[in-house]
């Protein structure tokens, strides 16, 4: 997978389904679940997402907010399969 | 087993199963965790443990009907802490936890305003949260280890306090804006009235299991996912509300895991866990042990149950095994509940007269029952499917008013009002405050309407919003945003927009800046969905940036939320469309 590829799609699908407002800038450090883009329930969205768009399973202990806060945690995440 | 015809063996709440009978290896809670074997505790250890924190409460100089909040540990300690108050004869009430996204100098802020307000005695919660609550309380805190620390230096014997039935047994904290919290006050007498009624509408046997991700602060979680399993020796399995809502699947694998019957969940978990699960993580489990999931805590959607149904009926998921409840806190928890074994019944009424009229007139001939296909004789847009709460259980009155306190006929929209046996005793430590009429009627503040003895739940009658079973209150979040550098001070405004696919009203704000830049309407956004996320329960779904003059106010100047929405709601969806016809000013 390409690393610009999966970081635009899951960049445009963060600010079309959770932030709702496409002209938001999102940035790849900013917490995007503790600065209150997303809320709690997203990150189970996020994981369907993520298996159906990239085909990467992330199993249940590797959903947390600690380690799927930021653009390039969730990037990295995706990226390792 | 507690119910109605059993109700005279039991006096207080302390005649629950698992202290009435101990000595038995029965599992009283199983807790599950995602990544961690689940702990099972069984009936006896319960009472150990409860016994020990009882003890340790009475050593450490707690003292019968003292007010103890736990603020909640995310463990099994805070269900010792609870029952050990109890014995004490103080009288405990849960409080939401310090979660990692909230700022924990205004949780502190809260619970210090709270502690001043109800003259609350002692705090427990977590040990790494103790030393830094301490000096912000004006109260004792306490946690696992000072409570074991004192039992080392201390008898630990316990002299049990025998409370009366009519002495409050805890507080739930009805919902309320921050700072206003009320305790409600329920006495022994009052919610063993209720479970043994409750237990009845539902025919809870020996055999049911319940399995709750329900938070312990909330009626639901309280009665429904904790203290009627106890009470009535059925097994509790648990698991931590946060754990579920990102890998709902926990859900599910309890249930099959441990036989799991019975399941109370608010609407949108319903869409959280049909949408949110992974074709992987539910194939192969069976659910069809169930015997009913009830849809509690917030209107209910037709739209939700079908989602649910079509999503899980691979797992064992049928119809009957959907149910309603319509509960609050004030009346220990149910109002209603629908038969169990049965698909609630569906009303279809005209949407005209429902909204013009507060008359819920029915687009076809009678009720149907979800299952006969009826003639389409209005176009779908024009009518409504309403799902019933059921018919109020043993001991509760239902009648709907108008706002001269008029009782109204059958299908006509108005104020739900309440009397029965399992009423609050009145809120703690607020005289000023009349729960009750002179006749001992309730009002709940929902509206709704009687249909062929069911009550129909519509809304609410104020602005509040309910979002995923919680009450938001938009002036507490307007108030948030009103100390966030660069919006105007009194112009942000806060509503519910109902969404379709979360099954539950999402909160949006409005708010007029000044600033046309780019990055600095950027900084702004995430001040404020920071400012909202840290300082409450919720995360704002939508906030749109407006120029000076975008709000609607009445004419005495004030806000008006729910033209602001219309307004709002019409942009959104018509984007570059006229704008709506001008609405008359609220009064």
């Amino acid at each position: 997978m390409d690393e610009q590829q999966v970081r635009q799609q899951l960049r445009q699908y963060i600010v079309r389904e959770f932030v709702r407002d496409e002209s938001y800038a999102l940035t790849d450090t900013e917490g995007i679940i503790s600065g209150g883009l997303m809320d709690s329930t997203s990150l189970a969205e996020l994981a369907v997402y993520v298996e159906q768009t990239f085909n990467v399973y992330i199993p249940d202990p590797d959903l947390t907010v600690a380690s799927m806060d930021t653009l390039n945690q969730m990037v990295a995440r995706v990226l390792r399969g | 087993m507690l119910i109605p015809a059993t109700r005279i063996q039991y006096r207080t709440l302390l005649d629950a199963a698992f202290l009435r009978a101990p000595a038995t290896d029965q599992p009283a809670v199983i807790y599950v965790a995602t990544g961690q074997p689940d702990v099972v505790i069984s009936r006896e250890e319960l009472h150990g443990r409860v016994m020990l924190y009882a003890a340790a409460f009475q050593t450490g100089g707690l003292r019968p009907r003292d007010l103890v909040m736990i603020a909640d540990t995310g463990s099994v300690d805070s269900l010792y802490a609870f029952w050990g108050a109890m014995l004490t004869g103080a009288i405990p009430s849960m409080f939401p936890a310090l979660t990692e996204k909230l700022d924990p100098d205004i949780y502190m802020h809260n619970l210090a305003e709270l502690v001043r307000v109800s003259g609350v005695k002692a705090i427990f919660t977590g040990d790494a949260f103790a030393p830094q609550l301490a000096p912000r309380v004006s109260c004792t805190v306490l946690s696992l280890q000072s409570l074991m620390q004192t039992l080392e230096w201390a008898d630990n014997t316990f002299y049990p306090y025998p409370p009366a039935p009519n002495d409050t047994a805890f507080l739930q904290h009805s919902s309320g804006t921050t700072g206003l919290q009320k305790g409600v006050a329920l006495t022994h007498e009052a919610v063993l009235n209720h479970l043994a009624s409750y237990s009845e509408s539902i025919a809870l046997s020996r055999d049911d299991v319940v399995v709750s991700w329900l938070p312990l602060y909330h009626d639901m979680g309280l009665i429904a996912g904790f203290l009627l399993p106890l009470v009535q020796g059925v097994p509790l399995v648990l698991m931590s509300p946060f754990d579920w809502v990102t890998h709902p699947a926990l859900l599910l694998r309890a249930i099959q895991q441990h036989r799991g019957t019975l399941c109370w969940l608010p609407n949108f978990a319903y869409n959280h866990l049909a949408r949110r699960i992974r074709a992987r993580d539910s194939e192969g489990l069976s659910l069809a042990g169930m015997r009913a999931f009830i849809n509690c805590s917030e209107p209910v959607r037709h739209d939700s149950h079908r989602l649910f149904l079509e999503r899980f009926a691979a797992n064992g998921v049928s119809e009957e095994m959907l149910a309603v409840s319509y509960a609050m806190a004030e009346n220990t928890f149910a109002v209603t509940q629908t038969r169990i074994g049965a698909a609630p019944r569906l009303d279809v009424v005209l949407r005209h007269s429902l909204e013009q009229e507060q008359k819920a007139q029915p687009a076809h001939s009678s009720l149907y029952d979800g299952k006969r296909q009826t003639q389409e004789v209005v176009s779908p847009l024009a009518q409504v499917t309403l799902v019933s709460c059921g018919a109020p259980i043993a001991g509760v009155q239902v009648k709907i008013v108008d706002a001269a306190g008029a009782t109204l006929p059958e299908r006509q929209v108005g104020e739900i009002v309440i009397r029965s046996d399992s009423l609050l005793k009145g809120y703690y430590r607020r005289d000023d405050l009349k729960a009750l009429d002179a006749e001992g009627w309730y009002a709940t503040g929902d509206r709704g309407y009687l249909a062929g003895g069911d009550v129909f739940v519509i809304g609410r009658s104020k602005d509040l919003i309910i979002h995923a079973g919680k009450n938001v209150y938009p002036q507490d979040i307007e108030a948030i945003l009103n100390t966030v550098s660069g919006i105007h001070p009194g112009r942000a405004v806060v509503f519910g927009v109902p969404d379709d696919k979360e099954g539950t009203e999402l909160i949006a704000a409005v708010a007029e800046v000044d600033s046309t830049d780019d990055d600095a309407r950027r900084q702004l956004q995430q001040a404020a969905r920071l400012a909202v996320a840290s300082q409450s329960e919720v995360s704002l779904h939508y906030l749109t940036l407006v120029t000076a003059g975008w709000l609607i106010k009445t004419s005495s100047g004030k806000i008006a939320r729910s033209q602001n929405r219309d307004k709002w709601l019409h942009e959104r969806d018509h984007p570059a469309g006229p704008p709506p016809a001008p609405a008359p000013p609220e009064a």
